[in-house]
């Protein structure tokens, strides 16, 4: 049992007699029930005349909130050029869903990928693991990995489902653009 | 009944055979055993009932259930006790927030530690819009299965409304991973609050509607009067909790028994019907909708007053300070130059608190909450590590359950459907 204070909840016997109630089926008689039948239509047919809540995907899309964070991620790089990820593999450590995998190496002084010392040699996002819950972006130290609005995610095959750095790199289209367009 | 041997039954799927008194040897030809669900469209869910009729009369149910297993308990053990969040919160995918609230209580408890005042009302205010919801679901396909398909779309319409404030304050519209220990990730927005003002202001008016449809219909009092009726007595011996035993006349609510979040602080009723059936479930759960919004609403005023949403203390609070920007959501730019530039010793406790997490002492602790289902609770074992050693839920859909052989035997199919109905199990929590 709980560890909670208290006494013992206070059992009050139901009453003997069922219908306690004031409406019972038994004591409703025919007009009764048509009334009432006819003021649920009367309720029905006001909807007629209320706003239309359809929306009407592919075709239009409807905004989402500032934070929904229901798309996919983005790699994001700095004005220079250079990748914004140190791979440290921080957003691998927090993701719950163990669906990232990140591979780390030291930077060429000739030709750095980054600013810092380290660089993402590899960078993947299995969207059939990701459950889309954040704590990958809250954990990463650069801002360098964002989840976007774009959500409009399927896949034929489950090698598809695994995104690559290149196409994670790669900003989404802008949100609402037609998919058609979209598809290219 | 009555005289049936009380040995323990295993129900596999063969092991009934049909044709066979199990108590005189005898081959017999008046019942039938049929099997209701796993794939039903009547029976919430992933619910398999085995049913034993003489004709249309329910002489025997067993509930069994598993079919939606996820394994959820057993995963948080091998994750942080921050990772946790994401995997309680799918375990009742009907009333996210309150998984994450009582597991979150349960940690803080074992911590020692409480959430700052704002954080609490913002989880009240979570909490009591997803009891809202949680209802609304339930009318929605409580009805469709009763054939009253346009409560169904009202009710999805309105929970629709509900998702968006979700949505609008957490960035998910289920499963938010919003409760964090030590308080809440983000502050509400504005125009989160704007939607839930709007919501409030119309949904007197749906609720309306949906008694103006059913509190008289003759059709939806002939299926729910006297329907799947649990007295006081058996409904506290099978440990029912919420709803369901409350319309039977105990009026029990963890809100009320025993406070958390500062429940006691908050001027609301707890409903209480007597007639113990599908109808008195009905109406109460529709009164608990008004109550929650109540709640709400003193939630709203309570928020005037700004501060942190999350504990101070670095040792427990999960260290993200989260924007929005052009490229989407992600650490604050500020955020990044503090512990990228400024300082080292910040750097080095966001990756301990990312690779590790916080330290939970040993100790074990249960925490309940009140979900819209019953009394949800959380068993939440440490061995002082960085991650659980064992998190128990105690879901109500689970244990309510229980009640639906007491319900149904001796009854109608179509009783039981109604029963099952009032009863509002959701499987991902009774298998977790
Ligand atoms: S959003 Fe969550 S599940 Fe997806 S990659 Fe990030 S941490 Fe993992
Ligand atoms: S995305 Fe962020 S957390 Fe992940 S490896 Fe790169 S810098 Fe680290």
């Amino acid at each position: 049992m709980s560890d909670r204070p208290g006494e013992e909840p206070t059992v009050e016997k139901a009453p003997d007699q069922p219908a306690a109630r004031e409406r019972h089926p038994g004591e409703q008689g025919v007009w009764e029930g048509a009334l009432a039948i006819g003021k649920g239509m009367a309720t029905v047919f006001k909807q007629t005349f209320r706003p239309d809540n359809t929306e009407r995907y592919p075709s239009e899309i409807a905004p989402i909130p500032e934070r929904s964070h229901i798309g996919r991620h983005l790699l994001n790089t700095h004005e220079d050029g250079l990748e914004k990820c140190i791979g440290c593999e921080l957003c691998a450590f927090a993701c719950p869903a163990d669906a990232i995998w990140v591979e780390g190496a030291d930077n060429d002084p000739e030709a750095p990928v980054s600013p810092g010392e380290r660089y993402a040699k590899d960078y993947q996002i299995n969207y059939l693991r990701c459950i889309m819950c954040g704590l990958c972006v809250e954990a990463c130290p650069t801002r360098a990995l964002t989840l976007t609005d774009y959500y409009e995610l399927s896949f034929t095959s489950r090698e598809d489902a695994i995104w690559t750095k290149e196409q994670l790199l790669e900003p989404p289209p802008p949100f609402g653009t037609d998919p058609v367009d979209r598809e290219g | 009944m009555a005289d049936a041997p009380t040995t323990p039954v295993t129900p596999r799927a063969n092991d009934v055979d049909p044709a066979v008194d199990a108590r005189t040897g005898e081959i017999r030809q008046e019942t039938m055993i049929i099997n209701m669900g796993p794939q039903h469209p009547s029976t919430h869910g992933v619910l398999r009932l085995l049913l034993e009729l003489d004709g249309e009369t329910v002489l025997k149910c067993t509930p069994i259930i598993g079919y939606l297993h996820t394994g959820i308990e057993k995963n948080t053990e091998y994750r942080t006790w921050m990772q946790g969040v994401t995997f309680v919160t799918r375990a009742d995918y009907l009333s996210p927030f309150f998984n994450e609230l009582g597991y979150c209580l349960a940690v803080e408890r074992l911590l020692g530690i409480e959430a700052p005042p704002r954080a609490q009302v913002i989880r009240v205010l979570m909490n009591e819009l997803n009891r809202i919801s949680s209802h609304l679901v339930w009318l929605a396909t409580g009805g469709l299965e009763l054939g009253a398909v346009s409560v169904m779309l009202y009710g999805f319409r309105e929970r629709e409304v509900l998702l968006d404030i979700f949505e609008e304050v957490t960035g998910l519209r289920m499963n938010h991973a919003y409760i964090r220990i030590g308080g809440v990730i983000m502050d509400l927005p504005d125009e989160g609050l704007r939607k839930i003002e709007r919501f409030l202001e119309d949904m007197p008016k749906r609720i309306d509607d949906y008694e103006r449809l059913l509190d008289e219909n003759p059709i939806w009092l002939e299926r729910n009067v006297g329907v799947g009726v649990l007295s006081a007595e058996k409904a506290l011996a099978l440990g029912v909790t919420g709803p369901v035993l409350r319309a039977a006349g105990v009026a029990t609510d963890v809100r009320k028994d025993a406070p958390y979040c500062g429940y006691e602080t908050y001027d609301f009723e707890v409903p209480v019907s007597h007639d113990a059936d599908a109808y008195a479930r009905y109406r109460l759960r529709l009164v608990e909708m008004r109550e929650s919004m109540k709640i709400v609403r003193q939630c709203l005023e309570r928020l005037r007053e700004p501060g942190p949403v999350m504990i101070e203390d670095p040792k427990v609070a999960w260290p993200a300070k989260l924007s929005v920007g052009a490229d989407g959501i992600g650490n604050d730019p500020a955020y990044v130059t503090h512990i990228m530039e400024e300082s080292m010793e910040a750097l080095i406790h966001h990756f301990k608190m990312v690779t590790e997490g916080v330290e939970v002492p040993a100790g074990e602790v249960y925490q309940a909450v009140e979900s819209p289902r019953g009394e949800l609770g959380f068993y939440v074992v440490s061995n002082g590590e960085h991650r659980p050693y064992r998190v128990k839920i105690r879901d109500p859909s689970f244990v309510n359950l229980q009640a639906i052989p007491t319900m149904v035997e001796g009854f109608l199919v179509a009783d039981a459907i109604a029963a099952i109905a009032s009863i509002d199990p959701v499987m991902g929590g009774v298998d977790r």
